[in-house]
């Protein structure tokens, strides 16, 4: 048993003991920061390791696959537990400022790191049934997060979010309970070859749709994405970044997992539901944002367009695409939680997320207004910024396929995505505060300045150096694209070299 | 036994969804609840039915003599169970707080997080 795999999902559960024990304390808050850190160091000596020797795996209380509980890291896992450990370091920084004793008393830090161990052991796990509970882990952690502040808004907005999240579990535990039954393997690499082979590939078909559905919600595509902005606005502002960053990403690893590595029998049909899908989330999400006038509104609306070019990248499936989509999802989870973060500081700043009742942010906060620029140009594809690249390789892989219309389709959204971040820009940062308030920086007490601000520029340099240096990124990127279309590699580390 | 276990399974489902199309938050919650418990039920029957067979070992300590339960499917289900009702459990604490706060549970009212129809 490698402790590289299980450390990342450990150190978060033992933080958030601490962080319970220690809630009524200023100790708490700091349990959690320091417990973010000891998960980033693990992080990176995953990928480390994962870089040295290619996947790895390791069996839990040594049963052997495929009768054990399988934890996997192959570059894009390592990858994504990295990327969860920086988002969870960054907020952890930045809920110092903003979560108040009342939160932490409720708990908050602890259900903050369960939502990070949650998180991580999905990226982790080589078992179908165990990716399902991971995900009600990170469930009931960001149910607790959600209403967490106890206010009118968040309760309306759980509502929504909880309902329809229940639904697309129970779906998932079907398809996976129903997929046991057909084939009597839960575990992934094993699954590949046990639905290649079954003689009823009609029914693998259809128990695929329903995991389709199932991660399809959690990644809120279009149409199943309504949960996503009628509650993403509505929490603390340190929990809407996590959610940003990680939660639909969850769904969007779970969809390139499995339809790369499991359902690849019928890819005609299932893969050509996702391309139209993907089309639908892209134009649906962005012009949802350029309706809205509430900051976290029109980000919420963001993600969902966003989400689009990752699962367009999955339904292309060529090598270049699917890399687009590993590079995408990267880069979009730090560029996501930033904006969340930087337009709290703003409500903090101008004491409303009401576009149309804040202003004046260019003149008397300028650090905060260039630290928006970064990641509103790199979400929509300016270069040298990271989302420059990662759209680059979405639209020349549709075009390498002939696919004009989505092409097109991809370069118009991004063109909207300007349009809905140039009213962010024109309504907060540009015009004058229509009360003739003066929002600046100097406002927020000394700590709570550094705390918010250190994250956000923490984030906005590894923007803009994954945008300069996208060699080494892009690289990395194909070699996990690599792995998950051809995944020799994942199944002979998982069952052994015997059974390849 | 497995075209009855199915038929219920099928017929909790569908019953589940004219529930959870109700409006009613309450309502949607039973039916979420008949939702899991058929879907529990359809994991239970794709693991085979096996009446009266033990899983692993008999009464007495002795290996099944010819036929042995699945006793997967029923790890998992336990599972299931048990998740399903921590979260169920949130949904009704939660589904009480709503009523507190706006005073009904009819879901097409609960707007207060949207913005007006009309902004002028």
């Amino acid at each position: 048993m490698s402790w590289v795999l299980a450390l990342p999902i450990m150190i978060p559960f033992v933080t958030a003991v601490l962080a319970f024990l220690l809630r009524r304390s200023r100790m708490g808050d700091l349990a959690s920061v320091g417990g973010s850190a000891a998960s980033l160091v693990v992080a990176v000596v995953l990928i480390a390791e994962v870089l040295d020797q290619g996947v790895i795996a390791g069996q839990i209380g040594g049963w052997q696959a495929p009768f054990g509980i399988t934890l996997v890291a192959d570059h894009l896992s390592a990858a994504m537990v990295l990327i969860t450990a920086i988002i969870g370091l960054s907020v952890a920084v930045w809920s110092l400022a903003e979560i108040g004793p009342t939160s932490a008393r409720f708990g908050y830090h602890a259900l903050f790191q369960s939502l990070l161990g949650g998180v991580t052991g999905a990226f982790l796990t080589g078992d179908l049934f165990n990716l399902y509970v991971w995900f009600e882990v990170l469930l009931i952690s960001s149910f607790g997060l959600l209403v967490i502040g106890g206010r009118k808004y968040a309760i309306d907005g759980a509502v929504k979010y909880v309902t329809l999240n229940l639904i697309a579990t129970v779906l998932f535990l079907a398809g996976a309970g129903l997929l046991y039954g057909a084939t009597g393997t839960l575990n992934m690499a094993d699954l590949r070859g046990a639905v290649a082979a079954s003689p009823d590939q009609g029914l693998m078909t259809l128990i695929a749709m329903m995991l389709m559905v199932a991660f399809g919600m959690k990644a809120a595509v279009f149409p199943l994405f309504f949960w996503l902005p009628a509650s993403y606005h509505t929490p603390h502002y340190a929990v809407s970044a996590v959610f940003a960053g990680l939660l639909t990403k969850v769904g969007v690893y779970a969809l390139l997992r499995v339809f790369t590595l499991i359902f690849v029998g019928d890819v005609g049909y299932t893969h050509e539901i996702l391309l139209w899908v993907s089309l639908l989330t892209m134009l649906t999400g962005v012009l949802g944002a350029a309706a809205q006038s509430d900051f976290r509104k029109i980000l919420s609306f963001h993600i969902i367009s966003q989400i689009g070019y990752m699962v367009l990248g999955l339904a292309l499936m060529t090598p270049l695409a699917v890399m687009g989509a590993v590079f995408y999802l990267l880069h979009h989870i730090i560029v996501k939680t930033n904006l969340f973060l930087i337009a709290g500081v703003s409500q903090r700043l101008t004491g409303s997320s009401d576009l149309y009742a804040i202003g004046g942010l260019y003149r008397t906060a300028p650090l905060l207004a260039a630290l928006f620029i970064i990641p509103a140009f790199s979400l929509a594809g300016f270069p040298p910024l990271s989302g420059f690249w990662a759209k680059f390789v979405i639209v020349r892989a549709s075009l390498d396929l002939g696919e004009w219309l989505v092409a097109g389709v991809a370069l118009l959204v991004g063109l909207l995505t300007i349009f809905s971040m140039t009213k962010i820009w024109a309504e907060a940062f540009w015009k004058a505060h229509p009360e003739g308030r003066q929002p600046a920086l100097a406002d927020l007490p000394r700590s709570a300045r550094w705390q918010m601000m250190v994250p956000i520029i923490a984030l906005a340099v590894m923007t803009v150096v994954i945008g300069a240096f996208p060699s080494a990124f892009l690289e990395f990127a194909t070699k996990g694209a690599e792995q998950l279309l051809d995944p020799a590699a994942y199944v002979a580390a998982v069952l052994g070299e015997a059974r390849r | 036994m497995e075209t009855l276990v199915a038929c219920l399974s099928g017929f909790l489902v569908a019953t589940s969804i004219w529930l959870m199309l109700s409006g009613n938050l309450m309502r949607f919650l039973f039916g979420l609840l008949l939702l899991s418990n058929g879907v529990n039920l359809a994991i239970l029957a794709a693991g085979r039915l096996t009446p009266g067979a033990p899983p692993l070992l008999g009464v007495k300590g002795e290996l099944p003599a010819d036929t042995m339960a699945n006793a997967l499917p029923q790890a998992l289900l336990l599972t299931a169970i048990v998740i399903g009702f921590g979260l169920f459990a949130f949904a009704l604490a939660l589904t009480i707080q709503a009523y507190r706060t706006f005073g009904h549970l009819e879901v097409d009212r609960m707007r207060i997080a949207e913005p007006a129809e009309e902004r002028e």
